[in-house]
């Protein structure tokens, strides 16, 4: 082959494809109905559950197509979500929660306010079988988890990276003050907590509890109705819960779904989230997502009600206070945690 | 030397080119430099000269801790590279024997590897506990630099005079004598470039740091994508970008002032030699052998690593490539035979760019002669900045309508084309330069305007070079790691970026399929090197500006 046929060959190659970029998901003139991106964060499921199906029922109803698209952990969706706001990677945003929500409205990554659409506990689950095997009693409380007993057992998320993580490291800082966190963690530090980047890293490949994982951690950062999970997807089916929660280690996570500033489909977008509140939404959540819903008119599923844990009193920290020090918490995190 | 001398005859003869001729070809390229590089940059410094932004920035805890990490770990790595690079550099400059080219080019393609491949290989080659460690980043880098000692020192030491060292023992000084008072001080000005090669590079490492090092020893590199991707802290970033330009810039400095002084050159064929003695044959076999097992083996069992599951051999991993269920409905957020495509799309769109833009302004600068310099040297800016300050820089300069760039997905092969563009033209110059001015004057006497003299000449001969760059142009792409992490959106992941965020995972398959991504875009890469250095080879490409 020339030289000349080779450079043409290359000036041809990037023609083809280009017509099929992600962009295109949002072009209107290549058909007749319109697509609106969804951004969500890695454990959300993008195919085959009933809140897959719930989304198709929005589709046949409206004509509106949903794409869903992973955007990593919440934490790293919505620092993404901030530094392209106005140019969003997508139309619709679902899953910021509590403690990152003042930095996404700062950064004004919404269109309008987003809405709150489900609510639910950060607590530290525990493998049932693994602390009855080695005859020690799960934790129960944030102090627990200092003791000797519960070395080299836990692992959490990274508060940078992960929403959870940071949801938890925001219960200790409840509990403990601005005088007493860091050195709680540098207990836990010195106790062999380990450090990953997301939950579903934590929960199903690091936790020994989660069905099918290779896990040999029995302590994750997880949710208060995780274990009503672990019984739905047990294979075989079982009528107790392989998991438990330590009831106070939880701090109470709101999640909002919006309308990205910058997307091309602001209506649809719009039909869409006011669609992610309404009861056939609505009622697909604790069973997919393991959350509450936040639609009174829900009936929650007895295997839902029966094993999720719903602490009385979470631990909470103002969002006023959480946008104004975050970064130094997450930073200071790091120093101690990490390096 | 030699350059300056061919520069000096070729200034003596007059340019007889239109005048319209240098600024039309450099207008596109000095176009792309300026919007694509000093612009950002400019944007960059802006955001950093609010006082708040430093103070708070350099105030942050833990900031002493990187930089002192990112120091000493560049230069443990360059002064490792240096003392294990010296016995592969000796062999490749003094002897002949089967299988030289072979091991030189074994050699050689792990410092074009794309930085998330070696960070896998490491990551399969090492035993668990090294994992995030300094020593494994450490490691990781000698293996990507020895290339750079083997090279340039072994470059000066295979034209090193062999009657000076002859003298020396005939005079009675012991080997070890020879080498520590003829050999290095000879050889000195060549370490020294290559000791500043090995620290820049090490110093600016992004990809094997991230992949090895883990959350507790984050480079600079690594620290400015957690600040601006996890915490949202761009200003704060922006400052640790410019404050790693600063330390490149005095290290460059101090380099060069250490270079300049002794500098002996010589000239000459290469004194290549066989191996006399039985012993001299053990020994050369021995260390050819160790050199070529260290090369190859993190490649080695990177590629087995991705064929095991549960302990067996197993096909698993590269047959779900495709798909990646953690449970019912839910899979993970990456697509490898996705990331396959956009990276190919990408890489064919910066070759094209690089291609024209750097063909350009190669037929620029050879045709301005010695104000082309100027074009030269800024193309070549973008290579001494670190990929991570170029991607900050698009990515918060491209914000604002009506430049709102950030969504546009040729964003990312533009960044690439401007790290791979020197590349371009350093291939094409030579040719250029070597073209003999009796055959313009040839081309003048048969009847040809200066101008279609040129088309005929010079633009003919640039077209196979050309080729050869635009293959180097798509490798560096399909490679880049550190812009790409900056640039990246969700849906739209490279090859490097799903590897990174496979083998971030701790599950044995999405580990394993990390590995399975790695090794095709191992072999990718290395097959468009091999290639592409053959065709150097044979037609002389990049070799008359090596210093």
């Amino acid at each position: 082959m020339s030289a000349k046929a080779l450079i043409l060959l290359l000036l041809a190659i990037p023609m083809i494809g280009c017509g099929d970029d992600a962009d295109s998901s949002n072009d209107t003139s290549t058909g007749t109905s319109t697509t609106v991106t969804m951004l969500v964060y890695d454990s959300f499921p993008t195919d085959g559950t009933p809140l897959n199906d719930a989304l198709a029922d929005f589709t046949n109803e409206t004509g509106i197509k949903v794409r869903l698209l992973k955007a990593g952990d919440a934490g790293t969706m919505v620092t993404k979500a901030t530094l392209t706001a106005g140019n969003p990677e997508g139309d619709v945003m679902w899953g910021v929660d509590n403690t990152l929500l003042s930095a996404a409205n700062d950064a004004e990554v919404f269109e309008s306010a987003p809405v709150q659409v489900d609510f639910g506990d950060v607590c530290v689950n525990y493998d049932i079988a693994w602390f009855a095997e080695h005859d020690i009693a799960p934790p129960v409380t944030l102090d627990d988890l200092l003791e000797q007993q519960y070395a080299d057992l836990l692992v959490v998320e990274n508060p940078s990276s992960s929403s959870p993580g940071l949801a938890f490291m925001l219960a200790t800082i409840a509990r403990y003050g601005e005088a007493g966190w860091e050195q709680y963690w540098a207990g836990l530090r010195d106790n062999g907590v380990e450090v990953v980047d997301s939950w579903d890293i934590a929960y199903y490949e690091r936790f020994s509890g989660a069905a099918g994982s290779a896990g040999d951690r029995p302590l994750v950062v997880s949710y208060g109705s995780s274990p009503p999970a672990e019984v739905v997807f047990a294979d075989p089916p079982r009528t107790d819960a392989p998991t438990g929660v330590s009831a106070e280690t939880c701090f109470r996570q709101q999640e909002y779904a919006g309308v990205l500033r910058g997307s091309d489909h602001p209506n649809e977008a719009a039909q869409l989230v006011q669609f992610l509140i309404t009861e056939r939404f609505q009622r697909e959540l604790p069973l997919t997502l393991f959350v509450y819903p936040v639609n009174d008119a829900v009936v929650l599923p007895d295997v839902f009600t029966q094993f999720a844990v719903m602490p009385a009193d979470p631990f909470t920290v103002d969002p006023n206070t959480i946008a104004a020090h975050r970064e130094d918490w997450q930073d200071r995190w790091n120093e101690i945690v990490l390096r | 030397m030699e350059r300056d001398r061919a520069a000096l005859t070729l200034d003596a003869e007059p340019n007889t080119l239109p005048r319209w001729l240098v600024p039309a070809l450099a207008v596109l390229p000095a176009t792309f430099l300026a919007g694509l590089y000093f612009w950002p940059l400019g944007t960059l410094l802006t955001r950093v000269i609010q006082p708040d932004s430093i103070g708070d920035a350099l105030q942050r805890p833990g900031l002493a801790g990187v930089v002192w990490f990112t120091f000493w770990q560049a230069l443990s790595s360059t002064v490792l590279t240096l003392a294990i690079g010296f016995a592969p550099a000796y062999l490749l400059a003094r002897y002949r024997f089967l299988g030289r080219h072979a091991l030189l080019a074994l050699v050689t393609v792990p410092f074009m590897l794309p930085t998330v491949v070696v960070g896998a290989a490491f990551l399969a080659l090492l035993p668990k506990e090294w994992h995030g460690t300094a020593q494994a980043v450490v490691i990781a880098h000698v293996f990507f630099n020895i290339a750079v000692v083997v090279r340039l020192v072994g470059a000066m030491w295979a034209v090193l005079p062999t009657d000076l060292t002859a003298a020396a023992r005939t005079l009675g000084a012991s080997p070890a004598q020879v080498l520590r008072h003829v050999v290095l001080p000879l050889l000195r000005p060549s370490l020294w470039a290559a000791a500043t090669v090995v620290f820049l590079f090490t110093f600016t490492s992004f990809g094997v740091v991230r992949l090895l090092g883990g959350p507790a020893h984050p480079t600079l590199e690594v620290e400015i994508v957690r600040r601006a991707t996890q915490l949202g802290d761009v200003d704060g970033a922006a400052v640790l970008s410019l404050l790693q330009l600063l330390v490149l810039a005095i290290a460059v400095w101090i380099s060069a002032r250490l270079q300049r002084r002794g500098t002996h050159s010589f000239t000459g064929s290469s004194h290549w030699r066989r191996a006399r003695s039985r012993r001299e044959q053990c020994a050369v076999f021995c260390v050819a052998a160790a050199v070529a097992i260290v090369m190859l083996l993190p490649l080695t069992v990177m590629v087995s690593r991705s064929l095991r599951l549960g302990g067996r051999w197993t096909l698993i991993a590269w047959r779900e490539l495709g798909s990646s269920e953690v449970r019912p409905g839910v899979s993970l957020g990456v697509d490898p035979i996705a990331s396959l495509l956009t990276s190919l799309r990408f890489a064919a769109v910066a070759a094209v760019i690089s291609v024209i833009v750097g063909g350009l302004a190669a037929l620029a600068i050879a045709a301005a002669r010695r104000r082309g310099a100027l074009l030269d040297i800024g193309l070549m800016l973008p290579l001494g900045t670190s990929a991570v300050t170029v991607g900050l820089g698009l990515l918060i300069t491209f914000d604002t309508a009506p430049f709102d760039w950030r969504g546009r997905w040729w964003l990312i092969p533009l960044g690439h084309a401007l790290v791979a563009i020197p590349f371009v033209v350093r291939a094409v110059l030579p040719v250029l330069r070597a073209i003999p001015s009796d055959q313009r004057a040839a081309a003048a006497t048969l009847g040809a305007s200066p101008a279609r003299a040129w088309l005929a000449i010079d633009v003919r001969r640039v077209l196979r070079p050309l080729v050869a760059a635009s293959g180097l142009a798509g490798a560096i792409s399909l490679g880049e790691f550190g812009a790409t992490t900056l640039l990246t959106r969700a849906g739209r992941e490279t090859m490097p970026i799903a590897i990174a965020q496979l083998l971030g995972r701790t599950g044995e398959l999405p580990r394993a399929q990390g590995f399975a991504l790695a090794t095709i875009l191992l072999v990718a890469t290395a097959a468009i090197i091999v290639i592409v250095m053959g065709a150097a080879e044979r037609e002389g490409l990049f070799d008359a500006d090596r210093h």
